[in-house]
């Protein structure tokens, strides 16, 4: 049934990335391949991967962008994105044999493999580029939101995250219910000033960017200047001039 | 977007065929197609043939050709899902009337009036359902708009009225209802189009990699590395781009080819008769071919979306 859910989704859940933490290590990617490559939507297929042309399908991919200013200069943002399991998801509308579907119990945006014909319309109509076509099964594929990870009875407690969550090594993606103004997540978007990309397309996304923090300047004691003084002069210790004269050598 | 040959020769000729259809059973309810078996005959069987070459050719880009009929199930949401449900519903009242009007045609009780509405009415909303699989796409600014759905049922009207003057024309003299029907058809779409390119060439999607990212207010966006160092699915797919200037030049093509030359050649019909005016008419219709199939081409080709924000693309 490719309508939306009759009453909308009130457990959504989903991921929080903050692009302030993010340093663009693509681990995420690898292990949401990694975990996937054997999870619901199996396998996430290579073509040509030691070749000149390697393809392949990916549900999360790490775009780097370069934010230019005239005023405060320019800044890197390491920008990972996978499905944002919209509340108006017109990948699920728009889908013609009901294998793409919206879960009622938590707002998860999954794709039925054994239904799928392959007509590629969901991915014309995802505005954010999160359908990833398998041209060797002939189905649409997509993020999961490790839907076989985070209620699997088989892991402990602590594990049952996103493989994406789990492996970022600075803390840059949460997972939690976005439908819950209590949530942690729910906080954390609250309180960093979270935001939907590309609110004009109206899909309602769950999941939720963290904006990167104002850069910091030398007159709030911050400045890569002052951290590298030299910590010693001569009227330190034998010890540590050594240090020093090691760590500056 | 990438313009795949299947879905190019699927909209084209199915729009045709529709046209003519839709053009069959009006021209014999209203008393104004020509008289005859032959005729007719041909004309049901070129738009039957038509339609189900398109349809079929529609399959061919599908993952799962043999799953395709699971896609008359989800009409309660899916434009693409209503577009298979008409098609399929079309051929019954269609069917019936070109029956009627071929074998029984002196048996004419109310009731086959009736079917032949419905039958018209059908390849209309047919037509229309097709139209609307593209102009329901928000992502894909150049197609969720208004002039979508007007030039697919305009161009259907248009390559019908072509194909049925060149059929018409190996059986007789032309019908000069049809001819003044295709020449205001011509004419018409030739003003969509050219206003569709006016549109097309001064609008902007509202997003843009600032809002594509969220990272407007601090500064403006720019790709410094994109996520791999080969060409993605999602590239293929929709970061189809093509040169404004071969773009420039395929419009001229189209212009000339699915419009200008057309109208010329059916005026031309209009007033020489015998042989010459079956030679122009069917010159028309071969041209328009060629011209229509780059018109479609090019929809597909000079629509961008979304998607191309997250990999350099300026605007979409
Ligand atoms: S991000 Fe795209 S694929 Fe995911 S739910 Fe939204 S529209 Fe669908
Ligand atoms: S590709 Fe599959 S999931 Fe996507 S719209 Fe077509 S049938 Fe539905
Ligand atoms: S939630 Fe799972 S499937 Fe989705 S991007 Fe993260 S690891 Fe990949």
């Amino acid at each position: 049934m490719t309508s939306l859910p009759k009453n909308p989704p009130k457990k959504k859940l989903g991921l929080v990335i903050d692009l302030d933490i993010c340093v663009g290590c693509h681990a995420c990617a690898v292990n949401c391949k990694e975990w996937n490559t054997g999870g619901h939507s199996a396998p996430l297929t290579d073509s040509d991967p030691y070749g000149a042309d390697p393809t392949g399908v990916w549900f999360n991919r790490i775009h780097s962008f370069e934010v230019e200013n005239d005023q405060t200069g320019g800044r890197t943002v390491h920008f990972p994105k996978s499905c944002l399991h919209c509340d108006d998801a017109p990948c699920v509308t728009v889908c013609p044999t009901g294998a793409s579907y919206k879960r009622e119990e938590d707002g998860i945006v999954l794709v039925n493999a054994d239904h799928c014909i392959g007509c590629k319309l969901c991915s014309w109509a995802c505005p954010y580029g999160a359908r990833e076509y398998d041209e060797d099964a002939g189905v649409m594929k997509k993020c999961t939101l490790c839907v076989d990870k985070i209620y699997n009875p088989n892991l402990p407690e602590e594990s049952r995250v996103p493989a994406c969550v789990s492996t970022c090594p600075v803390g840059a993606r949460s997972f939690g219910d976005l439908g819950d103004p209590e949530s942690d997540v729910s906080r954390l978007v609250a309180k960093r000033g979270g935001y939907d990309l590309m609110p004009e397309q109206d899909c309602k996304p769950t999941n939720k960017y963290l904006p990167p923090r104002p850069k910091r300047t030398g007159a709030e004691g911050g400045s890569a200047a002052a951290r590298l003084t030299p910590v010693a002069d001569s009227s330190a210790g034998v010890l540590a001039r050594w240090v020093d004269k090691f760590l500056s050598a | 977007m990438h313009p795949a040959k299947s879905v190019i020769f699927f909209t084209t000729a199915s729009g045709a065929g529709y046209g003519l259809l839709f053009l069959l059973i009006a021209g014999d309810l209203l008393g104004l197609a020509p008289g005859g078996f032959w005729p007719a005959f041909t004309g049901y069987a070129v738009s039957y043939a038509l339609i189900t070459g398109g349809l079929l050719s529609s399959t061919f880009h599908l993952g799962h050709p043999e799953r395709a009929w699971r896609a008359l199930t989800q009409w309660r949401s899916s434009w693409l899902s209503r577009e298979g449900v008409m098609a399929v519903l079309t051929f019954l009242p269609t069917g019936l009337y070109a029956l009627h009007q071929l074998f029984f045609p002196e048996r004419m009780p109310g009731i086959t009036g009736v079917i032949g509405v419905i039958g018209a009415i059908c390849c209309i909303v047919t037509v229309y359902c097709t139209a609307m699989i593209y102009a329901s796409l928000k992502p894909v600014h150049a197609w969720s708009n208004r002039f979508v759905p007007a030039g697919y049922l305009l161009l259907s009207l248009m390559t019908g009225a072509l194909v049925l003057n060149a059929l018409f024309a190996l059986f007789g003299p032309p019908s000069p209802v049809f001819l003044i029907l295709a020449l205001l058809s011509l004419i018409a779409a030739l003003v969509w189009k050219i206003s569709y390119w006016r549109f097309l060439d001064g609008t902007k999607s509202l997003s843009t990699p600032e809002s594509a990212t969220g990272l407007g207010e601090f500064g403006r966006v720019k790709l410094f590395e994109a996520p791999h160092t080969e060409a993605n699915y999602l590239m293929k797919e929709m970061g189809f781009q093509i040169a404004r200037k071969h773009a420039m030049k395929l419009r001229r093509i189209t212009l000339t080819l699915a419009f200008v030359l057309p109208l010329l050649l059916t005026l031309l019909a209009l007033f020489v008769g015998g042989s010459l005016a079956a030679a122009a008419l069917i010159l028309a219709l071969l041209n328009a071919a060629i011209g229509i199939v780059t018109e479609r081409w090019l929809f597909f080709a000079e629509a961008r979306h979304t998607v191309g924000l997250y990999y350099g693309a300026a605007h979409a």
